[in-house]
């Protein structure tokens, strides 16, 4: 499977292997395409999970995980890609429904927008909330610090 | 996040932020809508809000319904009440000191947690735990995986209006928490692995304590069964209700006895066995119909299935050491590892990516009851409003950990 | 004076007798005997029999063996504070649980407790117990629309949806009933509720065995309809509170809320008065004509006595058995003085039952009749209510539509037929 997916994409894939588990690091570019490929082709039927990990000093900051499984093949791959600020993700919303509270959570936690996705607003934080708690330039005692000054009108004590 | 100033601003000031409690614009969403300009309220149509202080709903969850009288139209879960920042706290603790965080997600079923948890960062490190500790805690994993589900059936039975059933098996999850107690310490919350296997040695008379219970509880899941298996008003009432095929399952991702009462033969156990779990014998209960009645029935099989593996664990814990030699400063080499478990709730996994410190730099949970909560849209369109209540307790969610 | 004395000799009804103080002193003492009984009988019975459903103990700090807990809710109900909602209608809102109660009251002045225990003998009884009764609905109605919510109205109308479609059914298992008061010699049948149990008596059998299994049938209809219509478990979606609409009741608190309860509770009184009047004999004992010569007149009166002295044994064995710390004295005291008092009552009775046991028209053998027919018919109706906690306990909630669906295609289809069925019957034999 990997020799056919490396011959067809090129440079654009890379398949490693760390620890037993197998993932594709792809290109931004191939994102939608790849993905719905592994669903019909490979049978990755179930999305088990989206995440995101924000490396602030890399130049492209974000890498975004799909970790799918196969039953068909009892088989669990991941595929990555990275992608910079304010770059925004096709949604796999089409490919696999579950991924509708998945990606609404990357957008809350990390601020990645996924386009085509039927409803990206935030789910775990409250609506109006200014911020993307899971960045790594998030910090929490600067929020706690802010917080006490605007509505208690004194310096936190932290 | 330096340019505006947070959602906890003076309240004079609130043009660009909603109030978290207003209703939302649920025309965007995916409830859909005959025709896009037709005025999203009809006349006939009530939005009725199942608050997050609500007897029924098991913890802190907000559904807002959309009801044609009495029938529910679409359906909007608001969640993040219990949101605690899991993931951010635990990129800033050691592997170890992470460990007591995360039972208190899935509070209900805290030891499955702690054995993901661990498992995942034994993974990392490439070690594996020692025979005996496998044993411990797979013995320990499936009483909690009976406590947790009797906890459901107690709750669940509730919600649907049967007193009675919640009574009998708190008393008798009484037995599985003395255990744990006995052990660890603590009953709910019970941080009861380390990071290599277990740090305590069972106690004396635990293999004694565990027989007596395997012996003291098939009579009671009779009980539960004769109170509710046969009872008409139980069948009517959860029968053909809340049906979801096993298609659906797998494309919303559902897992767990969700998945496994739609007719989908998969248990993590005996898919990707961890822990030991090939060693032992044991069946998948599968349903048929997919509606709360197979969910109910599936749980009770499952329940005497864990019954039997605890019985071929405890019947057979060897003899060694019960800790794996692991680092006193625990430092994964940098890498992703994503491992997951069967927890009682469905898919538990954890993604963790370390980059070569003390501290995980990712902690990622996949929470069971998050992705099979999105499915409730699904299950209640058309039902009733009394069956929103019976579908919610037919997930088995715990909200801490939908909201981690 | 003399209309307090001369009514004493009499066989009939105050209200036949046309004696308006004797009438008001029945009022008075059913009121007064249903208001404490449901309040606190029926209230601690609930909670204990509920708790040992469940495993557990139930109130057992109030009084001995949480004796006076009823007292410390009714009190504690009265001393909250009164919240009327602010955009509720409160002219309607007061009177919404006055209705309820009213409604629940009124048809007391009906049931017989005995031949001439009641406040009055109306010729249209039952008719006016159905009646009456179904006024609670706009009890509920109104306090409903009254608490300007969507929650209560929606419950209201649940509420009030049920209870007329369970009205139906009863009804026609009442019309069956009736229906074999009038096979005697004349053909001529009776409304009045005294009359009913003496149609029972005469024709040597309760109407639960007649046609056997016509009457049963009917009884179990009227038991299950019985059920929904006072809005009792399982039929008790209306008020259940881990639905979505926590009934119409949401809006009321303290006095208000006690009030719905009492109302819900003599409405179960009543309709259990029903049941008893229609197929179980009403005031009389088992076997009435079978075992009816003065020695089985004897033993039968013997049973409030003893049923009581009973009860006086269960306590005073309970006060033995209480914990001997310093915390338990007051309550095994207070048990103890409970269980004196229920020995002194059984006393009482027994000593009326000895010297009443010349069935002649002395003082002391019609309070001997007296007692006996008001004691049998409060014990069948105490099965009832047992039989209420009991499915309370047990059974899980109907769904609204599959309620209705119960009320209008299973129950109406079948008392129709056991109605038919029975007049055929009546007329062949």
């Amino acid at each position: 499977m990997v020799e056919k997916y490396k011959r067809q994409y090129g440079s654009g894939l890379d398949a490693h292997t760390y620890l037993g588990q197998n993932y594709f690091t792809v290109d931004r570019s191939l994102i939608p395409d790849f993905l719905r490929l592994l669903r019909d082709d490979e049978q990755f039927d179930y999305c088990v999970d989206i995440t995101a990990v924000h490396y602030p000093k890399r130049e492209k900051q974000f890498d975004v995980f799909w970790i799918l499984y196969s039953f068909a093949r009892n088989e669990r791959i991941r595929v990555k890609t990275q992608i910079a600020d304010g770059d925004s993700l096709p949604s796999s919303f089409p490919i696999w429904p579950t991924v509708n509270w998945l990606e609404r959570e990357v957008y809350d936690m990390f601020g990645i927008r996924f386009d085509g996705h039927p409803d990206l607003k935030r789910i775990l934080m409250p609506d109006g909330w200014k911020g993307h708690p899971l960045r790594k330039d998030y910090d929490i005692l600067q929020q706690d610090k802010e917080w006490v000054q605007i509505n208690l009108g004194i310096e936190s004590g932290q | 996040m330096s340019d505006a100033p947070m959602i906890g601003k003076k309240t004079t000031d609130t043009k660009d932020t909603p109030l978290p409690n207003a209703v939302p614009d649920l025309a965007t969403s995916h409830l859909d809508l005959e025709t896009p300009d037709k005025p999203y309220l009809d006349s006939n149509e009530l939005i009725l809000n199942m608050g997050p202080q609500h007897p029924a709903t098991h913890g802190v969850l907000r559904v807002i319904l959309k009801l044609d009288g009495e029938k529910v139209m679409g359906t909007e879960c608001v969640i993040g009440y219990l949101h605690r920042g899991v993931e951010k706290i635990g990129e800033n603790r050691t592997y170890t000191m992470f460990n007591p965080y995360v039972d208190r997600m899935d509070y209900c079923a805290a030891v499955s947690n702690g054995l993901g948890y661990c498992e995942a960062v034994e993974k990392l490190l490439n070690i594996e735990a020692p025979e005996r500790a496998q044993y411990i805690r797979v013995i320990l994993t499936e009483l909690q995986r009976l406590a947790s589900h009797q906890l459901w059936l107690g709750t669940h039975a509730l919600d649907i209006g049967a007193m009675t059933p919640l009574f009998y098996t708190f008393r008798d999850r009484e037995e599985i928490l003395k255990i744990f107690e006995k052990y660890c310490g603590a009953r709910l919350t019970t941080h009861a692995f380390r990071i290599g296997g277990c740090q305590y040695e069972i106690y004396a008379g635990f293999e004694k304590d565990v027989k007596n219970f395997l012996a003291f509880f098939p009579p009671k899941l009779d009980e539960y069964e004769a109170l509710l298996t046969g009872n008409r008003i139980w069948i009517e009432r959860t029968k053909n209700v809340g049906v979801i095929s096993g298609k659906d399952c797998i494309a919303l991702g559902v897992t767990g006895p969700v998945l496994r009462a739609s007719g989908v033969k998969w248990d993590i156990r005996k898919a990707v066995p961890y822990a030991n779990y090939s060693k032992f014998d044991f069946e998948i209960p599968v349903g048929t119909n997919g509606d709360t009645y197979d969910r109910y029935l599936v749980r009770i099989a499952e329940m005497r299935q864990s019954l039997r593996i605890v019985e071929q664990a405890v019947n057979g814990i060897p003899e060694g050491p019960i800790m794996a030699k692991v680092p006193k400063v625990i430092k994964p080499a940098v890498g992703e590892i994503y491992h997951s478990i069967e927890a009682p709730k469905g898919e538990l996994g954890y993604f963790i990516v370390s980059d070569g410190s003390t501290q995980p730099y990712r902690m990622r949970v996949r929470p069971p009851s998050f992705v099979n909560l999105q499915a409730l849209d699904v299950m209640v369109r058309g039902a009733l409003v009394a069956d929103v209540v019976a579908v919610i307790g037919t997930f088995d969610i715990v909200l801490g950990e939908v909201d981690r | 004076m003399n209309a307090l004395t001369s009514y004493l000799g009499s066989k009939v009804t105050p209200g036949q007798a046309g004696n308006q103080l004797w009438a008001l002193i029945y009022v008075f003492i059913i009121f007064a005997g249903v208001a404490l009984t449901v309040m606190w009988l029926i209230n601690w019975v609930e909670r204990k029999a509920l708790a040992h459903f469940q495993v557990r103990l139930g109130p057992m700090r109030v009084g001995p063996h949480g004796l006076l807990q009823p007292f410390a809710d009714a009190l504690k109900l009265m001393l909250k504070e009164d919240i009327i909602p602010d955009e509720a209608d409160a002219l309607v809102f007061w009177v919404a649980p006055v209705i309820g109660l009213l409604a629940a009251f009124t048809v007391y002045t009906v049931i017989p407790f005995g031949p001439s225990q009641a406040v009055s003998d109306m010729n249209i009884g039952i008719l006016f117990m159905l009646g009456v009764s179904s006024l609670g609905v706009l009890g509920i109605v109104t306090a409903g629309w009254a608490s300007n919510s969507h929650y209560p109205l929606i419950g209201a109308l649940r509420s009030s949806a049920q209870m007329v479609s369970y009205e139906v059914a009863m009804g026609l298992a009442v019309v069956s009933a009736i229906l074999m008061t009038s096979l005697n010699a004349q053909g001529s049948g009776t409304l009045s509720m005294i009359g009913i149990v003496r149609a029972q008596q005469e024709q040597h059998v309760w109407f639960l065995f007649k046609f056997f299994p016509l009457g049963l049938i009917a009884f179990v209809i009227f038991a299950i309809a019985m059920v929904a219509e006072t809005n009792r478990a399982p039929f008790d979606l209306p008020e259940a509170e881990s639905e979505l609409t926590a009934g119409f009741h949401t809006e009321y608190s303290g006095l208000r809320w006690s009030l719905f309860m009492l109302a819900e509770y003599a409405a179960m009184m009543a309709v259990s008065a029903i049941a008893v009047t229609l197929w179980l004999g009403g005031w009389m004992h088992p076997f009435p004509n079978f075992l009816s010569s003065p020695a089985w007149e004897f033993i039968f009166s013997l049973f409030p006595g003893l049923s009581f002295a009973g009860f006086a044994a269960i306590a005073f064995i309970g006060a033995v058995r209480m914990p001997s710390q310093a915390f338990f004295r007051i309550q095994r005291a207070g048990l103890a003085v409970f269980a004196a008092l229920l020995g002194l009552i059984a006393l009482l009775l027994l000593a009326i039952a000895v010297a009443g046991r010349a069935n002649d028209a002395s003082i002391a053998s019609r309070f001997r009749e007296g007692i006996d027919y008001v004691y049998w018919f409060l014990l069948k109706i105490a099965v009832f209510m047992y039989l209420f906690i009991w499915y309370r306990a047990t059974w899980p909630r109907y769904r609204f539509d599959q309620l209705m669906k119960v009320g209008w295609k299973v129950m109406l289809p079948i008392s129709l037929g056991v109605l038919i069925l029975t007049a055929i019957v009546g007329v062949i034999f």
